[in-house]
């Protein structure tokens, strides 16, 4: 026990500066009013889903949970269902065998929601593309309000990404 | 080194590689004696895949890969255009099972009738009756959605209920079903069913040059992007008669140790925070991302995507940054040293990480158990040990090796395996050899064969490729280990209770991208 707090003092606080919301990034007009982004900018419910990724935007999502992205301090909280979520952070071209499986999930998350598509290939099929098992980019699927493009989008993008959703836009 | 084979009665024939490995050609009707013969003799399979051979004028081909001691066997068996039937041999290598089915699905290429014959990738994407790696259907074919029924196995008697679990978890992880039967809390059957991710893949790189297939390889599953790389690099010098720098060969190996230790991190940190000891999660996965960090300033890339290339590496590591990469690994060394000492004495994460999730080595034997799942089940297999190719051969690398099978010893093995990696790369960077980091890639004859083999993080990956007219891709079949550890889990979790399946499943921590394809 005593190692173990003294690894705790010793580490001290490394969580860095949240990043600036990017307008750019955002693929539809804002469908919400300021009053409920105000509201959802302090305790945010996101349900993840992977929709056929190569499993590379999941590692980025697992960082972002590390103590250098303080994410649950700026009010982010990833939850078990989308019953309880304002928001669908999504990766992966969708394959066709998951394709069910999101329009499910995103009728089960409660209105008014957010849906931010992570990865070149959430945001456009990426290297996988459209096939006879690949839908390609989640906009094909299910409406998204932004999109965050990389391989994989760092954490600080991907926390962009949500920042911007639920920023009101002009 | 034929001679093994012979005594099998195989006329195999030497391919240029980077390790050992042959080809041979046999009729369907002896397959199932070379399978009982190569099992007798301690060969592994490594991988079972399909062919459509129709546009080079015959009929189809099954492909298995078997570890001999003494290498790599690539045996190909050619099966007729009209009916492209097999025995099967998954009562041999029950790890065949679903590699077979696979192939039935993607190819129409059959087991015999006492086979198991239910579908494993096919959903609903693509109807019964058609195959889309054939190449008489165009990859942007479109099929009408066909309903999907899987024959669950129901288990009956008093007080046994189902738990339906997935496609889409609780947590960030990758999408699939798993389907518990229970009593009370115990676990008496899973049944998992993969294939969400099927995004066509291999169909995928039959589009493909060989030079922009490297990229795709590295996105089979993302999280063994530099071994995947590394492989599909080999196949590709392996089949253009490429032969890549020493300092390529040496930087590569700093790139797979590397991508080792941060993974083994990253699941220490969730193996901590899967029995409430949130400390650990918080404290490993400062680490990680102190090593991703380093990894994108010194190579362009946290997950060092894209870094191995054909012919080399693509960016080179000079001397400064060398030293830099020693010294942040001496950091996070000793404190991983710190963290293990906390884990081992933390009596609440050992009463539940000890006898949870077990296997022991005469099953794990059996079945077929590959990787780092197998060296905690007394299986101490490593390719770097056991076929080092440069740079591995001056290095002596030591297999981890733990033979109580638990979530205890896979917890072990990764702390071990950190500990080698951190010295194998202290000596790369040491002993970086002079030199280009890159060669110009030949092009491929076509049909022209290539083999590559790596020990990822999680165990061999292995990659089998043929060319074709153009420089491009006739086949190519990735295989990912989690192949032979998925049905393992199954087995792993009988007894165990249902809260404790998540810290079982990190314990291994399987690609499902990396198997539905």
């Amino acid at each position: 026990m005593y190692q173990l707090l003294k690894q705790i003092a010793k580490t001290g606080i490394v969580t860095g500066p949240a990043p600036l919301p990017d307008a750019t990034l955002r693929a539809l007009e804002q469908r919400l009013g300021q009053l409920i982004l105000e509201h959802f900018g302090r305790a945010l419910a996101i349900r993840h889903v992977d929709a056929g990724s190569c499993n590379g935007c999941e590692l980025e999502i697992h960082a972002m949970n590390s103590p250098y992205y303080n994410l649950e301090g700026l009010g982010v909280k990833f939850v078990a269902s989308p019953r309880h979520a304002d928001m669908l952070l999504v990766t992966g071209p969708v394959s066709r065998h998951m394709e069910v499986a999101l329009k499910r999930t995103w009728e089960a998350t409660p209105d008014p929601k957010l849906v931010v598509a992570i990865g070149d290939c959430g945001c456009t099929g990426g290297i996988f593309g459209e096939s006879y098992a690949s839908c390609g980019r989640v906009s094909n699927v299910i409406p998204v309000d932004v999109t965050v493009p990389g391989c994989p989008p760092a954490p600080v993008a991907i926390l962009q990404g949500i920042l911007t959703a639920i920023t009101p836009g002009r | 080194m034929t001679k093994a084979f012979k005594e099998l009665g195989l006329d195999a024939t030497p391919l240029a590689a980077a390790m050992p490995a042959f080809c041979a050609s046999i009729p369907a009707g002896e397959l199932r004696g070379i399978c009982e013969q190569a099992r007798a003799r301690k060969a592994r399979l490594v991988a079972l895949w399909g062919s459509d051979e129709t546009t080079r004028r015959a009929g189809y081909a099954l492909h298995l890969a078997l570890a001999f001691p003494s290498g790599l066997l690539w045996v190909s068996v050619p099966l007729s255009r009209e009916d492209p039937h097999y025995p099967g041999i998954a009562d041999i290598y029950p790890s065949a099972n679903r590699m077979q089915r696979a192939t039935a699905d993607l190819l129409g290429i059959i087991p015999s009738a006492d086979a198991d014959r239910r579908k494993w990738l096919r959903h609903g994407a693509w109807p019964e009756g058609a195959f889309p790696l054939r190449k008489n259907v165009e990859a942007a074919a479109r099929f009408a959605q066909s309903p999907d029924r899987y024959p669950f196995v129901p288990v009956e008697g008093e007080g046994v209920h189902e738990i339906p679990v997935g496609p889409v978890h609780a947590g960030t992880i990758e999408p699939g079903h798993f389907r518990f039967s229970v009593v009370g809390e115990k676990i008496l059957r899973l049944e998992e069913r993969l294939g969400y991710k099927h995004k066509g893949i291999e169909k995928r790189f039959e589009q493909m040059t060989l030079e922009e297939g490297a990229k795709l390889a590295g996105r089979v599953s993302g999280d063994s992007t530099v071994a995947y790389a590394w492989a599909y690099a080999m196949a590709v010098e392996s089949a253009t008669g490429t032969e890549a720098p020493r300092r390529a060969l040496a930087l590569r190996g700093i790139l797979l140790e590397l991508e080792r230790i941060a993974n083994h991190l990253g699941d220490l940190g969730y193996l901590g925070n899967d029995v409430s000891l949130s400390f650990g999660f918080f404290q490993f996965w400062r680490l990680k991302e102190d090593l991703l960090r380093t990894h994108a300033q010194l190579f362009g890339h946290r997950y060092l995507m894209d870094a191995i290339v054909p012919g080399g590496v693509a960016k080179d590591l000079p001397v400064a940054a060398g030293e830099a990469l020693a010294g942040r690994l001496a950091g996070i060394e000793r404190e991983v040293a710190t963290l293990k000492s906390i884990y081992d004495e933390h009596a609440g994460a050992q009463d539940r990480f000890i006898m949870t999730g077990q296997l022991t080595p005469e099953l794990a034997e059996r079945m077929g158990l590959t990787g780092l799942a197998a060296r905690a089940s007394g299986i101490a297999r490593d390719l770097r040990v056991d076929y080092p190719i440069p740079p591995y051969q001056q290095l002596d690398p030591r297999a981890a090796s733990h033979t109580r099978g638990d979530v205890a010893a896979r917890v072990a093995v990764r702390f071990d395996e950190i500990f080698e990696s951190m010295r194998l790369v202290q000596t790369l960077v040491q002993q970086l050899p002079p030199g280009e980091f890159r060669a110009p890639v030949a092009a491929a004859a076509a049909g022209a064969r290539g083999l590559g083999w790596i020990e990822g993080w999680r165990g061999e990956v292995l990659i089998a490729l043929e060319a074709t007219a153009g420089n491009r891709i006739h086949r190519l079949h990735p295989h990912d280990p989690s192949w032979q550890n998925w049905p393992l889990l199954e087995h792993a979790v009988h007894g165990n209770i249902v809260p404790d399946f998540p810290l079982i499943n990190k314990s291994f921590n399987l690609s499902y991208s990396g198997t539905d394809l």
